[in-house]
């Protein structure tokens, strides 16, 4: 497990990153065609974080209260009875109706697209939206769904086994997006 | 079929503190689910649970229940008075008749105490227990120590006293056992008559007057006065077990702090419990009801599915 440190690699520095989602702010804003009915939601953990940064510079550049909520996916995970339970992380925050209101999903990763449609369902149960969109931090491809981000703040290609994390300062003390290689073999 | 809690929930004397931590860590998100306008989540869906009830119970079953369509499972209850039957026929022919239905769960409450392992011993499904005999109520002591928690905040080193019928109590086990794990200073203060002969084993401070208990407390646990059993000489009556040991408004006026109390049900008013006591501003009573259906919410999910070496493999890529 150390030698992942070593080896993994920086591809948006704190900057980068702070830049990225000032674009996607806006791209939210201009999908939107203003704020009037916006929702951002965050899915658990790091989406959430990502989101409340995404409100607050929408908040920034359109000078509007933008409404906020989190959703934790895990009771909608479909791999409960292959994997086994995960622990559930955090609340599920939806305090006002979702009914006709526009979407916007937001996480921090985009691989198998499991999560989102997982979302979707959670979402579901809350009303029903007029509009829902998907923003994202990274797309790192190989989906195993019919599931595309509507917004994305970097594409990256790297291999199956690889990790992308993203790190966010209320929960990882920096802010930055790595690639964690698979480990491989020193011996071989 | 094994998960952090094992294959089954037998009792709180068998799991550590963390596994004990788990459940209640596990059971606050679920909480929130009973507050949605659509209270369910797909988390079981095509599970198959079976609800065994040797016994009368009103709360604990209807809440399993809740607990299970909450999480979508697919649920059979079966009662039984079980009067006549003989236990442990009747116990490993349902194992065998409900192996032979493929289901993945069984709730089991019943009368004789060991009931809940000698079915866990004899079926692959997970067991639950809801209550055997005189042993334990596992569910029960963890949705107490949610509770206590939620108002107390950290539980090590808090006081709980349990009161009344310790001695045919499986709650009191399962609180002892449960309290004792998390690190609270545990008691019991009842008449010795419905005190188990070596209750100091159980390490447990022992109060021969409820009104020392309620001067040494941050909470109550007051249990049921088992009415049915009066006959057999216990107390001389329920009115003069409320003279002696009833947790009365005018006994908590005197208390040098707040007490939290908690009551399993179903009460006896104006016996072990007064009204204004129950009704009152310090009484948890129906919190622990709420409680109930996150904490078995959370034991359905802890131990629904999952192969042990995926589960490992998921902990490390879940970060």
């Amino acid at each position: 497990m150390p030698t992942r440190l070593s080896e993994q690699k920086t591809i948006l520095s704190a900057s980068a990153v702070e830049r990225t989602l000032r674009r996607m702010a806006n791209e939210i804003i201009e999908l939107n065609d203003g704020t009037e009915n916006l929702v951002v939601v965050g899915i658990q953990r790091r989406g959430v974080q990502l989101a409340h940064r995404l409100v607050a510079l929408i908040e920034e550049s359109d000078n509007a209260k933008v409404l906020e909520g989190s959703l934790d996916i895990t009771l909608y995970r479909d791999d409960l009875q292959t994997v086994g339970p995960r622990p559930v992380v955090g609340p599920t925050d939806l305090p006002w109706g979702i009914d006709g209101r526009n979407v916007v999903i937001v996480d921090d990763v985009l691989y198998t697209g499991r999560t989102v449609r997982a979302a979707l369902d959670e979402l579901a149960d809350f009303g029903r939206p007029a509009h829902i969109a998907l923003a994202v931090l990274i797309d790192r491809g190989g989906r195993e769904l019919p599931i595309q981000p509507d917004i994305v703040g970097k594409r990256i290609a790297v291999e199956r086994a690889d990790r992308v994390d993203v790190l966010v300062d209320e929960l990882d003390g920096k802010t930055a997006v790595v690639i964690v290689p698979a480990v491989t073999n020193p011996a071989t | 079929m094994t998960s952090a809690l094992g294959k089954d929930l037998l009792g709180l004397e068998v799991l550590s503190g963390d596994q004990i931590r788990l459940v209640l860590d596990t059971a606050e998100p679920f909480k929130e689910i009973s507050e949605r306008a659509i209270k369910k989540v797909p988390a079981l869906r095509g599970s198959t649970i079976v609800n065994l009830f040797f016994e009368n119970s009103t709360r604990t079953r209807i809440s399993f229940e809740f607990a299970e369509k909450r999480l979508s499972a697919d649920t059979v209850n079966v009662a039984s008075t079980g009067s006549s039957v003989q236990k442990g026929e009747t116990l490993v022919d349902t194992a065998r008749n409900l192996e032979a239905m493929r289901i993945d769960m069984v709730v089991i409450r019943h009368g004789a105490s060991g009931a809940a392992q000698f079915l866990a011993d004899r079926i692959e499904s997970n067991v639950i227990n809801a209550g055997d005999g005189m042993h334990e109520h596992p569910t029960q002591g963890l949705l107490d120590l949610l509770t206590l928690r939620d108002h107390l905040g950290d539980i090590a080193g808090r006081r709980v006293c349990i009161c009344g019928d310790v001695l045919h109590s499986r709650v009191a086990r399962s609180n002892i056992w449960g309290l004792q794990r998390l690190g609270a200073e545990v008691a019991v203060c009842g008449p010795r008559s419905l005190l188990p002969n070596a209750i100091e084993e159980f390490g447990v401070i022992v109060f021969e007057r409820i009104e020392e208990a309620i001067d040494w407390a941050d909470a109550l646990n007051v249990l049921r006065l088992q009415l049915e059993r009066m006959t057999a000489g216990y107390i001389p009556s329920s009115r003069e077990y409320n003279r002696v040991f009833g947790v009365t408004r005018e006994r908590l006026d005197r208390a040098p702090r707040d007490i939290l109390i908690l009551h399993p049900g179903p009460m006896n008013r104006g016996v072990e419990i007064d009204s204004d006591v129950a009704d009152g501003p310090h009484s948890v009573i129906l919190n622990q009801v709420t409680n109930g259906v996150a904490v078995r919410m959370a034991v359905l999910y802890l131990l629904a599915g999952g192969r042990p070496e995926l589960a490992e493999a998921a902990k490390g890529a879940s970060r």
